[in-house]
């Protein structure tokens, strides 16, 4: 349609609907004196959470949202790229890579082409605690998608044809990695924080030597190992009632043969006990990406509300400080920010952003500077800004299904308390200037840090050196990554 | 300039569709205030919270040459405090009842939006309102600067810092003529963001940001009836302002077929192939989104299984009709696997495409992606606020139609198609005379499609 037409049907709305509104009787104008008070906040009412049990003893929780009708289904297998082999580092994201390249006696495009049909989105992927299956359906294909999905789960067909194909894809995203120097960036601090020897120091979906080592052996191993009822639980959210739902779940997975118990431990991680500067040359780069990080807490840390408020002031919103100061007072970057990745075994904390390269060093030193500041006490008014901007702001999380249904997976696989959600908002509120000093103090340290940057060594090795932060361990891309794997023979020699 | 104390109803929507039908319907109310803003409301007490969002239409489409990206440096200025909110208080405020914000610009519109609990409505309305009629009160030259060094980083970290970042900027420019304003990207050039001045935002806020040129959608937990009174509260002292020229679509035409090479720090070679096709909702834009699908869409998309599943001589494919006010483009990028030319790559494709130009796809094909098309609108549906929310649909329906609850006939596009419109269309549109560019490895023009025609 064209401008033209737009403007004439809005000519003829107008002309049609002439009926004037007085508001004048009771408009006395805007008080613009100060931020307008708001109403007492409305309850955050959460839909009523259900528990289940299929016959083989899968476990079910299902959340039902009834103004979209769409469904998610999350399956989430008790296993991620923490239960890597320690020498096949990602296979856990090959394997979830691979679930949905043929399965159930259908091969790789005869399955997509079922979900397409459907309207469906299927995915699969692995984090460091879990692997995901997850079904995005119109209610209305729900049952015939619900089969595709548990093909996907329980019967991957794990074709050698289709390994080397998903091989070559990934070594060339490994490839591709050298070009991106916030994934460089990413890289690099992992190795710095945890270290070569710990899983967390090499990348969630593996490096390039371990990629090339998989065998198809290697895939239905860690798939018989790990994905069974025992291990698994299954989330719901959307347009469906348990009566509905239930038969269907029955019907695709509650004949799911039962497997042993799986355990995944894993070492924790050592805190840093010292301050580690790395520099990854890039020469010519526009910008510096600077990354700075250290261990974290695990996900079911108990101060994790009180750790939301501090991260929420120091880099977790527009005002907060980083990015306050790096972007709106200094012009220095696009974007600062800060947050922790919980996991089971701790976590990573970092703080991040992109800067001009001629500015680099004294973008690290306000970084510092305010890794440093979080430790002392903050204004009343800023506290009450992050707990208000966390705790009214939560409603938000849990609006579509896509939502509810990962929070709902999350409290699964961590085993949070049955409260988490509904006691989020008062344990927000009540965190107070002398809980996020005392937390900070606990968890952030710009004494015993990583700090990476990537940029061109030529324009800031200098500057940086100057701030006196340390030694500073220099680095080429091949360095880090090691020499760039050769991907150029044809494919199958 | 006298208060207007009166809004007139422009039109009132309410449902008349039985339940039963699986029309697709977003209820809502319109009114236009005396200063010519457009007010639409849509209730959904689903959860407590609720988004003001806010068009103006203007983008980069309407910027002076000399000063390109000025529209979106604007944007960010739009931040930074009015007659009665100081720098940085609009964050602070809206932050500390819980709400967050956003907004970004494209060529035709810049758009704004604020989430926020539906309990502390009013302070976006003050918020929006007070940037709308006293944006240039409180004004500095340190505010542009600070926002031009901003925006300069942002430029750096999307374009200049991100492999492939500079080739949409190639782009543009080969397709569009040097006077057409989509030849020169939105985030413009480093020489224009210096050269824009304090006068210049002045002009460009009396101009452009004008009432009538912006529409306001509130949508979320609210009442109708209370949004109403509220909207003229905070919003009828804009003053009005002088009307804007319409948009008038400038679709393009290429002579003939542009071959460009352009080396970057990547490690793989990829190739842009763009064709000039029309604007958004014209006739054959929905079947041009249907091309795309049946080109890249999925496992059995024809470049794909071609390209990454049987041949493997791909990392990924991609097919876009990107849609805009003026005039689209039709962009197909591969990029290679080592060892592989774009020559090469550019001889599949062109195959692919000589095929669906010789036969129409197969009822299946077609199917398949509109069964993923509409399901795709259903999780538009799902959140009120945010880019690509209900709030925003209902705006970027009311820019392009006139009619916020364009939802069905939207949908109603796609539904109608037959296979037979996909093959018209790459007939018609995907043609010789074309973009064709390859963004190689630096020193490696070899594997480039090369610039002379064989």
């Amino acid at each position: 349609m064209t401008r033209t037409s737009r403007l004439l049907a809005l000519r003829l709305l107008a002309l049609a609907g002439t009926l004037t509104l007085s508001a004048s009787a009771v408009w006395a104008g805007a008080d613009r004196s100060r931020p307008p008070s708001p109403e007492p906040p409305r309850p955050l009412t959460l839909p009523a959470v259900t528990s289940h049990t299929l016959q083989n003893g899968l476990p079910v929780r299902m959340a039902p949202m009834r103004e979209v009708p769409v469904v998610e289904v999350v399956l989430v297998i008790r296993a991620g790229a923490a239960a890597d082999p320690l020498d096949r580092p990602g296979l856990a994201s090959m394997v979830a890579d691979m679930l949905d390249e043929g399965a159930g006696g259908s091969d790789a495009l005869q399955l997509a082409d079922a979900v397409d049909f459907l309207g469906a989105d299927l995915s699969t992927g692995a984090s460091w605690d879990a692997t995901t299956i997850r079904l995005h359906v119109p209610v209305s294909r729900l049952g015939e998608a619900l089969g595709l999905m548990a093909d996907v789960a329980q019967r991957p067909a794990f074709g050698s044809a289709d390994l080397e194909r998903l091989r070559r894809e990934a070594l060339t995203g490994i490839l591709q990695a050298r070009d991106q120097p916030r994934r460089i960036a990413a890289l690099a601090l992992a190795r710095a924080v945890f270290g070569k020897a710990h899983r967390y120091g090499l990348p969630l979906d593996g490096d390039a030597p371990s990629v090339a080592s998989f065998q198809t052996s290697d895939l239905q191993r860690f798939h018989a190992d790990y994905y069974h009822p025992e291990n698994a639980g299954l989330v719901v959210a959307g347009d469906v009632d348990a009566a509905t739902l239930l038969p269907l779940l029955e019907r695709s997975f509650g004949a799911w043969p039962r497997g042993r118990g799986a355990s995944t431990a894993m070492p924790a991680p050592r805190q840093l006990r010292e301050r580690r500067v790395v520099l990854v040359d890039r020469p010519g780069a526009a910008q510096s990406v600077l990354r700075l990080g250290r261990v974290g807490p695990p996900r079911d840390t108990p101060n994790q509300v009180e750790i939301e408020v501090m991260n929420t002031l120091l880099g977790g919103s527009f005002t907060s400080r980083l990015n306050d100061n790096l972007r709106e007072q200094h012009g220095y970057s696009y974007g600062a920010f800060s947050g922790f990745d919980y996991r089971r075994v701790a976590g990573a904390f970092q703080a991040a952003s992109d800067v001009q390269t001629s500015v680099t060093a004294d973008a690290l030193r306000e970084f510092v500077k305010e890794l440093t500041r979080i430790r002392t006490r903050a204004s009343a008014e800023e506290v009450e800004r992050a707990r208000n901007y966390l705790a009214y702001g939560y409603a938000q999380d849990f609006e579509t299904t896509r939502q509810m249904a990962a929070r709902l997976a999350e409290q699964w696989l961590y085993g949070l308390p049955e409260d988490t959600f509904s006691t989020f908002v008062p344990r927000a509120l009540a965190v107070g200037g002398a809980q996020v000093e005392a937390t900070a103090r606990g968890i952030i340290d710009p004494g015993k840090l990583a700090i990476v940057i990537v940029g061109d060594r030529s324009k800031v090795e200098g500057g940086v050196a100057a701030l006196g932060l340390g030694p500073i361990d220099v680095l080429t891309v091949d360095d880090l990554l090691g020499p760039a794997p050769r991907l150029d023979e044809p494919p199958g020699r | 300039m006298g208060l207007l104390s009166t809004v007139s109803l422009l039109l009132l929507a309410q449902a008349t569709v039985p339940a039963a039908s699986p029309r697709l319907e977003v209820p809502y109310k319109i009114f236009r205030l005396e200063n010519g803003l457009t007010v639409i409301v849509h209730e959904d007490r689903s959860a407590p919270i609720v988004s003001v969002n806010t068009w103006y239409h203007v983008g980069s489409g309407r910027e002076k040459l000399g000063r390109t990206g000025f529209a979106h440096l604007f944007e960010h200025l739009m931040f930074e405090g009015s007659r009665n909110v100081p720098e940085g208080a609009f964050d602070r405020w809206l932050e500390a009842v819980g709400g967050n914000n956003n907004g970004s610009t494209n060529t035709d519109r810049t758009n704004y939006w604020e989430d926020a609990p539906a309990n502390a409505l009013e302070v976006p309305l003050f918020l929006e309102s007070d940037r709308m009629a006293y944006l240039l009160d409180n004004l500095t030259p340190e505010t542009v600067d600070g926002q031009r060094d901003v925006v300069k980083n942002e430029r750096r970290q999307s374009y200049e810092n991100r492999p492939y970042g500079m080739a949409e900027i190639e782009l543009s420019k080969a397709m569009f003529p040097p006077d057409h304003p989509y030849s020169w990207p939105t985030i413009g050039s480093m020489e224009d963001l210096s050269a824009a001045s304090q006068e210049d935002v002045a002009e460009f806020f009396k101009k452009w940001y004008a009432p009538g040129n912006a529409s306001v959608v509130i949508a979320g937990d609210v009442d109708a009836a209370r949004v109403r009174e509220l909207a003229v509260t905070w919003f009828a002292e804009v003053p009005a302002r002088a009307a804007v020229e319409p948009i008038i679509p400038r679709p393009v035409a290429l002579a003939e077929e542009k071959r460009l090479v352009m080396e970057d720090k990547v490690q793989l070679p990829r190739l842009y192939l763009q064709w000039p096709t029309p604007p958004y909702l014209a006739p054959a834009d929905a079947a041009l989104d249907a091309l795309a699908g049946v080109l890249a869409s999925g496992k059995n998309s024809r470049l794909y299984k071609k390209l990454v599943y049987d041949l493997q001589v791909a990392q990924d494919v991609s097919a876009t009709q990107e849609s805009a006010a003026l005039a689209s483009v039709f962009s197909i990028v591969v990029t290679a696997r080592a060892g592989h030319t774009l020559e090469e790559i550019r001889g599949h494709v062109d195959a692919e495409i000589a095929a669906l130009q010789r036969e129409a796809p197969s009822s299946r094909e077609l199917e398949r992606f509109l069964n993923q098309h509409e399901a795709s609108f259903y999780d538009r549906l799902e959140r009120v606020g945010g880019f690509g929310g209900k709030a925003d649909l209902l705006n970027n329906y009311f820019f392009h139609t006139g009619n916020p609850d364009y939802f069905e006939e939207d949908l109603a596009r796609y539904r109608s198609l037959a296979p037979s419109d996909v093959r018209a269309v790459a007939l018609r549109f995907l043609r010789p005379e074309r973009v064709v560019l390859s963004v190689v490895p630096e020193g490696k023009r070899e594997l480039a499609v090369p610039e002379v025609k064989r």
